[in-house]
């Protein structure tokens, strides 16, 4: 008989530990490294050390004749091929379709930025293919490299020959309100301007990105053993765009994956290799990216340069946001890359506010850089700080309390729905809480006391904050379809109750990190009154789970948990008929309640369990009314994006002398609408804050003006440690639900990364200010020798 | 990494013998070279392990006051054992972190001289004796620019031997990614006079900044600096600090260094 898991112990709201965890960390995750096949062989790619060039000819024969070579490729064979997409089609201000030209699965022709892979070596070791690999001969004719955007944009050399610009593309939001902007801005009593960079970020996944191919010449199927964040995506693109192998021949497995931040949304061409190399060789064929690959060919984060004004009333009343920002694509067009700096991006440059005009410009550049696409928060930290540190410098010269000033402008409790002037609808909100939140973690009237004890030991401190605002749960299907998506956003999820009570729960979203196998089951058992420990989620196989949309976007438990709800729904409705015929009773009169069928008003009751087990042993079973089993499926597409809100305050103490910069406090208020699992938010938060730190502070992506990466390794591009972040004090109580989704919640992945790079920057300025210093501006990343530089008017 | 031989004498002699093969090449604690042969970087035929000669292992005070410390003896037990001269404990507990502390080695490090390593400041600063399986090397002969020493081909760093001094401190500030010094600098007070040792900040490695060891040894005290200048024309310059950053460091540095000393 089915054992009686009736429980709701660890359903939504308990902070239940992790249950994956503990695989992780002994070691029995199973990445895709970890997986051996018999027969496998090795991949190694020859990538372009010169950032832009014409390859005249490359010379295989060597390599080919060198011990333990099975094949090797270049760029010639795979011009009968496609290449790989982007996601989302942006037009021009003008009407015109952005420019996209072909990424191919090795360069062909050119090369394009240093790390671009023109060559592949296939060899019975990884040695023998690192062997052949350096014996390629490549002539490849350097030409001058396209690196800086200002100058991309003005002309001189082309990154793409075949499209006779740079620019992808010059998007306006909204067009037809750029003249009501612009000259709201004329006529305003106080325009403040500030010219930013939002510095380029490499993602470092502490995993690497591997991928192995294996093709089954018996059956003509192919599997596909990689790291990603939404195996079915990557398939739909390999079979519709790439090779074109059909979907039902291939299969993608996205096993254990140790964090991708957004780097590995998206397909890559070492993907398309190891599967055309297997089928050719008829071999498993593996690859697996050194770090210093990754440097060099992971998709990079953020890269912005932007003109943002703010013009308000003398009073502080914000009457417009005016953005120009030009935002690097690199050198090709990666899946997302034109999603993030405009929709992700543009429609929220109304910010938490009620301001009634924003206008906002972007041109997408192409440079001789590693391509730019989505990285944690994507588009809404560049949004955030924009606006964020505007409003601070504003406050500055108004002489404004920087609080104050944003909590005159704040879109209030009472006028949700709001219509934001940038497009979006917001649901839910209540920023002037999440303030008094914040507020009452940062011990603001101790400051002063504070300030003056680090003026004591030689060190200024500074305190900055700042709100935010972003838009996640993506995304609704039709409401991103007329904006240019090429992929509807919604998500899927496949509840099958076994005959013995257990269940499993196949997911579209992907768990790299997020502690899906914990949340999701306490959704389900809280629905079902069963216990979460006999429930597991499957994820990461697209032979096992419906077809859903990955993980990114602060999206899996807004959009798959939702239809993990729904599906849930379907299992309680079947059950409750076959609970009726089991009780002898009415549809009708059943009501289920902690696991148990009963009928009103009796006592007569059937448990969950027993009714799973009717389900799959149909022995008296009104066959013709009922269908055995008990599994059903179920497919979500939100009403909306869904509005995660907060506050952030950040509390630094400056060395004048070195320059270097300490968090001493760090707060986070944060509204995520319901919570299932608040250990899981806090971490999640944490997390965010701490690549947050990263970015303001220390990591600095620079290239030379040929296009090589100075900061290629982990010499010189500082990852934060435990040393650089503070206690962290977070807050995520007392949110506004979500308005439109079954569950109310909004989603916390990204929110970290969002909120705290302006707060960090707006605590360095105060310092600086405080230290008599006028600087009212300084670029991420606050290195030490950066901030010296600008306290010394060394024009930073 | 290309295939190699790998070899773990047990003394000075058949290490010293076993380098006389052809690209054969000396592994102290790897932090250096094994990243490197990852790298493909380097070709040695056999790798000559040092860590497991007894007599180049461990931490001793001589007759003459000095801490002698055997080359192949890791970072960690130097911040433990080396506590008679405070400076030169504190300096190796703050290299990397704890994996490369238990690893790496005083000969290593000194043999590879990178410019931003932290023991060349100590040797220099202390005027330590470098002794090698033939020779005795003074520190002010040794180091000859960045990656470059007195040593020649298969010559083997046995022990350092550093004079303990009446007061020292170690003052380093991190280069934000690499964690090793993007300044450092040692100060080591002697009856004689007092030595001050720079790394990180100069494209000709560590140096000693003379000025300063004659202001302080006339005044040993952080106001003894202010008035001196030191140019950033020949330091580093990189993402992480021009050469006039560094040399502004170099001064804060051995201030910070002088107030500490202890
Ligand atoms: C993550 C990380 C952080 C680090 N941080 C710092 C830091 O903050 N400060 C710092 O100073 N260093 C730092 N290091 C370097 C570390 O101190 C190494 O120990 C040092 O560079 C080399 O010592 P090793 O024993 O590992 O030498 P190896 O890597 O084994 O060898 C280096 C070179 O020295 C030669 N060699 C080794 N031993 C001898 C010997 N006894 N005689 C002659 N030649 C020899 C080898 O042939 C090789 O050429 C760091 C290293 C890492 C990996």
């Amino acid at each position: 008989m089915p054992k009686d898991n009736t429980t709701t112990e660890g359903g939504i709201g308990a902070a239940t530990v992790r249950r994956e965890d503990i695989r992780f960390l002994t070691g029995e995750g199973n990445y895709t490294d970890d997986i051996r096949l018999q027969g496998e062989c090795h991949a190694i790619f020859v990538r372009s050390d010169v950032a832009n060039g014409v390859i005249k000819s490359i010379d295989t024969s060597t390599a080919e004749g060198m011990p333990g070579v099975l094949a090797v490729f270049t760029g010639e064979d795979f011009v009968e091929v496609g290449g790989n997409p982007a996601g989302w089609l942006i037009n021009s201000r003008d009407g015109e379709p952005m420019k996209e030209p072909k990424r191919p699965v090795l360069a062909h022709g050119k090369v394009r930025h240093v790390g671009d892979a023109y060559a592949a070596v296939v060899a019975e070791t990884r040695e023998q293919a690192l062997d052949a690999a350096g014996a390629i001969e490549a002539d490849i004719e350097e030409l001058p490299a396209v690196i800086n955007m200002a100058s991309a944009v003005a002309g001189g050399g082309l990154v793409h020959d075949e499209i006779d610009t740079n620019v992808c593309f010059d998007w306006g939001w909204i067009e037809d309100n750029r003249a009501a902007t612009d000259a709201a801005i004329k006529a305003a009593p106080h325009v403040t301007t500030l010219e930013l960079v939002n510095n380029r970020l490499v993602p470092n996944a502490m995993e690497t990105r591997a991928s192995m191919g294996d093709y089954n010449a018996g059956t003509g199927e192919y599997t596909l053993y990689t790291t990603s964040q939404n195996p079915h995506m990557s398939r739909l693109l390999i079979c519709a765009f790439v090779l074109g192998i059909p979907e039902n021949k291939l299969r993608v497995i996205a096993p254990d994956v140790g964090g991708g931040f957004g780097s590995k949304i998206y397909h890559y061409g070492e993907e398309a290799l190891v599967l055309a190399a297997s089928k050719k060789l008829k071999r498993p064929v593996r690859w697996t990216s050194t770090r210093s690959e990754a440097f060099l060919s992971d998709a990079h984060g953020r890269d912005h340069v932007t003109k943002i004004e703010l013009a308000c009333e003398k009073d502080g009343t914000f009457i417009a946001f005016r953005t120009e920002t030009m935002a690097n694509v690199g050198a090709y067009l990666s899946n997302f890359s034109t999603a993030t700096p405009t929709f992700l991006h543009g429609t929220l440059m109304a910010g938490n506010y009620t301001v009634p005009n924003v206008y906002v410009n972007v041109k997408a550049v192409f440079t001789n850089t590693v391509p730019v696409d989505a990285y944690r928060g994507a588009g809404r930290p560049e949004a955030t700080y924009s606006i964020e540190r505007v409003i601070d410098m504003a406050a500055r010269e108004l002489g404004m309390d920087p609080i104050e000033l944003r909590r005159k402008n704040f879109v209030k409790p009472d006028q949700y729905p709001f219509a934001s002037a940038a497009g979006l609808e917001y649901d839910s909100g209540n920023y002037d809480l999440q303030m008094d939140k914040l507020e009452a973690m940062i011990d603001r009237p101790g400051f002063a006391a504070r300030r003056a004890e680090s003026e004591k030991n030689g060190k200024l401190r500074g305190l900055g904050l700042n709100a935010y605002i972003e838009a996640c749960g993506i995304a609704p299907s039709n409401l991103v379809g007329v904006l240019g998506a090429r992929v509807g956003l919604y998500d899927a999820a496949t509840v099958r109750v076994n005959a013995t009570g257990s269940l499993a729960v196949m997911v579209g979203a992907h768990s790299h990190g997020q502690g899906h196998e914990t949340a999701f089951p306490q959704v389900v058992a809280e629905m079902l009154g069963i216990d979460p420990q006999s429930i597991d989620i499957v994820h990461g196989d697209t032979a096992k789970i419906p077809f859903g949309m990955g993980t990114y976007g602060s999206r899996s438990l807004a959009v798959c948990g939702s239809a993990v709800v729904r599906a849930t729904e379907k299992i309680i409705a079947k059950a409750k008929k076959i609970a009726a015929h089991m009780l002898e009773a009415a549809e009708a009169d059943i009501e289920f309640e902690a696991g148990n069928f009963s009928v009103a008003g009796t006592d007569k009751s059937v448990s969950f369990g027993e009714v799973a087990f009717k389900a799959y042993i149909p022995h008296n079973f009104p066959i013709e009314d009922i269908e055995p089993g008990l599994e059903e499926t179920a497919f979500y597409d939100p009403a909306n994006f869904t509005y995660p809100s907060g506050a952030y305050a950040c509390e630094v103490e400056l060395d004048p002398e070195t320059g270097k910069v300490t968090i001493e406090r760090f707060a986070a208020a944060d509204d995520f609408g319901n919570i299932i699992n608040p250990m899981i938010v806090t971490g999640q938060v944490h997390g965010g804050i701490g690549q947050g730190i990263g970015q303001a502070l220390i990591e600095q992506t620079a290239y030379d003006d040929d296009g090589q990466l100075l900061s290629a390794s982990y010499m010189d591009y500082a990852m934060p440690r435990a040393e650089d972040v503070p206690f962290y004090q977070v807050n995520h109580d007392d949110g506004t639900p979500c308005a439109h989704n079954p569950l109310g919640v909004k989603g916390c992945g990204e929110a970290g990364a969002i909120g705290s790079p302006a707060s960090v920057v707006n605590a360095v300025i105060d310092a600086m200010q405080s230290g008599g210093k006028n600087v009212t501006h300084m670029d991420m990343p606050l290195t030490p020798s950066r901030v010296w530089e600008a306290m010394n008017a060394k024009g930073v | 990494m290309y295939n190699f031989e790998m070899t773990r004498p047990s003394t000075i002699a058949d290490a010293a013998k076993a380098l006389k093969e052809e690209d054969a090449q000396a592994l102290g604690g790897g932090q250096t070279l094994i990243p490197t042969l990852k790298q493909r970087l380097a070709i040695p035929s056999t790798l000559v392990s040092l860590t497991g000669i007894g007599e180049m292992n461990g931490v001793c005070m001589s007759d003459a006051n000095e801490v002698c410390v055997g080359g192949a003896t890791s970072h960690a037990v130097v911040a433990r054992e080396a506590s008679a001269y405070p400076g030169l404990a504190g300096l190796a507990s703050h290299i990397g972190d704890p994996a490369v502390r238990n690893r790496g080695t005083v000969g290593g490090s000194l043999a590879n001289n990178d410019p931003s390593a932290c023991y060349p400041a100590a040797a220099l600063a202390s005027g330590a004796s470098i002794i090698t399986n033939t020779r005795e090397i003074a520190a002010d002969d040794y180091f000859q620019g960045m990656f470059t020493t007195a040593l020649e081909d298969g010559e083997i760093i046995t022990e350092v031997r550093f004079p303990v001094p009446e007061k020292s401190h170690y003052e380093k500030f991190v280069q934000p990614a690499s964690r090793f010094a993007l300044v450092g600098v040692m100060v080591a007070k002697y009856a004689d006079g007092v030595r001050v040792a720079v790394t990180g900040a100069s494209e000709e490695g560590v140096f000693r900044w003379t000025e300063a060891e004659a202001a302080l040894s006339a005044n040993f005290s952080a106001d003894a600096l202010p008035d001196l200048s030191i140019s950033g024309d020949d330091m580093i310059s990189d993402l992480h600090g021009s050469g006039e950053y560094r040399a502004h460091l170099v001064k804060v540095m051995t201030g910070r260094a002088v107030a500490s000393a202890a």
